[in-house]
């Protein structure tokens, strides 16, 4: 860590080694890039730099060339060498590993330019692609730690708390609470010893901001901690996370080794008065562990269970003592609003929603990834500009944000501002910032479905009407799915999703209807076509459809009938096939087998 | 390493900062070295090791050294191109060691254009 930087480099490669793009090899990548590197004598004028995620996850893995800024994507190990021979040794740039945005023709060669990269405003992910999080040095080098040396010498912990309440910071976790209030009643609470917690178990199915701020910037999260802790008084934090999150961990592990070898986590942080440090805690990937009572029971030892507020966690939280606990999102973007002042943040985003927020854009999405918007974003900007629209010409259905908690918005919503207001009055919820994408092929229904199983699974039990609630949501759903429904199914899942919501003690069970109940405003008609015509629109709901041969079409090759599994498909060579119904388990394996012309002979009903 | 002050933040990012401004592509100048085949052959890798030797003996921190292929010009070369933030490129043509050290500390350090080596002001328009 201490080593000096070596100052000859003119170039540095800024490799992406989120997980993401460590899946599709980045370590390997790097080692072919040093090995071509020093082949070529380059080895001392180039480095090799593993970043954090870069955010561009759909086309890992990725690199920027620095100083230029020229990005490259989908690199394989094999591509290395002619890369390095050509850009790095001759100084030309390669085309062909350039992104081409899919509706143009022309390459474009610089990150800058990027319709993805371009429309976004980064504070939380500050320093993503630009630093190897595992050098506390290079942290420092992009003025990291300023606002804590700020904090210890210019302000006192009253200020501190004040300007995060001016900046209008609300949890980014998903409640959306005021940050500096929360700041400032735990700072009230009577009791010296206190508590903070970075919550990072992100459990909601295709999220993954928090998991991606702790891999590629481990010590913004710490440097907020610290500025949390002198304003709150605390002199111990933990951060929980879970334990799907390796990558996350050992980095995160790294940055406190790191933290306390220069004394910015131990006693008497830059020279002032202030100690604090920071440990660990391992969570075991329970949904319900977000919330935050259930998180201190976890902490404490015990089985996750939420328990009833008051007392807030501010007052009575980890063994009974005053603890704070925000998130890693919210933990990130402290420091530079401690630096920058709370005006500078404020001017940012809506009337109530200030700032920026980060979301991961998964689904039926062209540029699967990790971006940071200012709030009050439109979901049409978010989805098209930067998420580069549907895949495949596909039309867009709907958006699922907040993760199960959140609602399913439709296309005539697509205007909607991203905040925290107008996303609960259309039925969903900020949530952590998950953003799942559906096509015309999704099945609404389906997709309630599918949350409420997570749910299901999810509850902790405590609550019946969350444990014994969701259980009967589901077994409507799956009536509906199976072509069982009954009209009068709909009133009982709208009554059950509003007792569900009245009489679940935590976050859990007030939000799991959710999914539910934005699909029953939003695609009611889906709901009916289910019970009344025994029609799947998005057919995808197996006992609804039927697969069958256009006779007009097949030429009789067998293909299908070689890969149908239950060998359900019958003819003879060079004849049209047929699909025994009786046989078939609607695997749809014949549909992706098809390809006469380009045209399938297989089709859906 | 001891435990930091406030004041060894700064320090740190002194160390660092050339790295910094490399990474954020913010230098005040750029210095780009013709390297294609015929730059090569003509010396280009001696001029790009003299470049990258001297801004560091010289402590030059703002500086940002790339390189590029051919610039249609093989029988000048080894070519670099000089371009001072605000200011016209200048390209400089039938390089030396000793003529590098001069474009330096004239050009990049002095901001006077060392005329006798440069080809030309500007760059050729794209079609």
């Amino acid at each position: 860590m201490t080593e000096p930087l070596n100052q000859q480099y003119r170039l540095n490669l800024m490799l992406c080694a989120g997980t993401a793009c460590v899946s599709m090899k980045s370590f390997a990548i790097k080692a072919r890039l040093e090995e071509e590197l020093r082949r070529h004598g380059l080895d001392g004028e180039v480095l090799v730099v593993l970043t954090g995620c870069n955010g561009f996850c759909a086309v890992g893995p990725v690199m920027t060339v620095m100083p230029d800024g020229i990005f490259y994507h989908t690199l394989t190990p094999h591509v290395i060498p002619k890369l390095v021979e050509e850009h790095f040794l001759k100084g030309r740039p390669v085309e062909k590993l350039m992104f081409t945005p899919p509706a143009e023709k022309a390459a474009v060669p610089r990150l800058a330019d990027i319709g993805f990269f371009a429309n976004q405003t980064l504070v939380a992910l500050r320093n993503r692609g630009m630093i190897d999080p595992e050098k506390i040095d290079e942290y420092i080098g992009r003025d990291g730690y300023r606002a804590l040396a700020k904090a210890l010498t210019e302000m006192t912990p009253e200020s501190i708390v004040e300007t995060i309440k001016a900046s209008g910071l609300r949890g980014r976790g998903g409640g959306g609470f005021p940050t500096g209030l929360k700041w400032e009643l735990c700072r009230k609470a009577a009791g010296d010893v206190k508590y903070l917690v970075c919550n990072a178990d992100e459990g909601d199915p295709g999220a993954y901001m928090d998991r991606s701020i702790v891999e590629a910037d481990p010590h913004s999260v710490l440097e907020g901690m610290l500025i949390g802790a002198r304003a709150i008084g605390a002199a111990h934090g933990f951060v929980y996370i879970r334990a799907e999150y390796p990558l996350a961990r050992k980095r995160l592990q790294i940055a406190i080794d790191q933290a306390r070898e220069y004394g910015l986590l131990g006693e008497g942080i830059l020279g002032s008065d202030l100690d604090f440090d920071v440990s660990i805690k391992q969570g075991a990937g329970a949904f319900v562990c977000g919330e935050e009572t259930s998180l201190i029971a976890s902490i404490e030892g015990r089985p996750p269970e939420p328990r009833q507020r008051p007392p807030f966690p501010a007052q009575s939280g980890i063994r009974g003592k005053p603890t704070n606990i925000n998130n890693v999102e919210t933990w990130a973007t402290v420091a530079p609003i401690i630096e920058r002042g709370a005006g500078w943040f404020a001017a940012m985003g809506t009337a109530k929603s200030k700032g920026t927020k980060v979301f991961s854009l998964v689904g039926k999405i062209q540029n699967t990834g990790l971006i940071e918007v200012l709030m009050g974003t439109p979901l049409r900007k978010i989805i098209f500009d930067i998420g580069g629209g549907i895949p495949d010409g596909k039309a867009f259905k709907a958006v699922q944000t907040g993760g199960p908690s959140g609602g399913c918005l439709p296309a005539s919503l697509l205007d909607l501002p991203v905040d925290y207001e107008s996303l609960t009055e259309a039925g969903s919820i900020m949530g952590s910032g998950g953003m799942i994408v559906m096509d015309e092929d999704t099945c609404m229904v389906d997709v309630a479905k599918y949350f409420v199983e997570f749910t299901n699974d999810e509850s902790c039990g405590k609550c019946s009407a969350c444990r014994d609630g969701s259980g009967a949501l589901l077994e409507i759903l799956r009536r509906i799915c199976a072509g069982e429904g009954r009209l009068e199914d709909l009133d009982t899942l709208a009554e059950l999703c509003e007792v569900i919501k009245d009489a679940s003690m935590c976050g859990l069970g007030q939000t799991l209807p959710n999914p539910v109940l934005t699909t029953l405003r939003y695609f009611r008609d889906e709901y009916e076509a289910h019970i009344r015509d025994r029609k799947c629109p998005g057919k995808v709901c197996k006992p609804l459809i039927r697969y069958f041969i256009d006779p007009e079409i097949c030429r009789g090759c067998t293909v299908c009938a070689r890969d149908c599994p239950s060998k359900a498909i019958t003819g003879e060579r060079k004849k049209a096939h047929v699909i025994d119904q009786a046989r078939c388990v609607k695997c749809g394996v014949c549909l992706e087998a098809c390809g006469v012309f380009g045209i399938s002979a297989v089709k859906i009903e | 390493m001891s435990k930091l002050r406030v004041e060894d933040l700064e320090r740190i990012s002194q160390r660092v900062r050339k790295m910094t401004l490399l990474r954020e592509g913010a230098g005040r100048a750029k210095i780009t070295v013709h390297m294609g085949t015929c730059g090569i052959a003509a010396g280009a890798r001696g001029i790009m090791n003299a470049l990258m030797e001297e801004i560091e003996s010289r402590g030059i921190e703002d500086v940002l050294l790339t390189s590029s292929g051919c610039a249609g010009l093989c029988s000048q070369e080894p070519m670099i191109t000089v371009e001072v933030k605000d200011q016209a490129p200048v390209k400089y043509v039938g390089l030396t060691r000793e003529k590098v050290q001069r474009i330096l500390a004239q050009h990049v350090q002095g901001g006077q254009v060392v005329g006798e080596y440069a080809l030309a002001r500007g760059s050729e328009r794209p079609s």
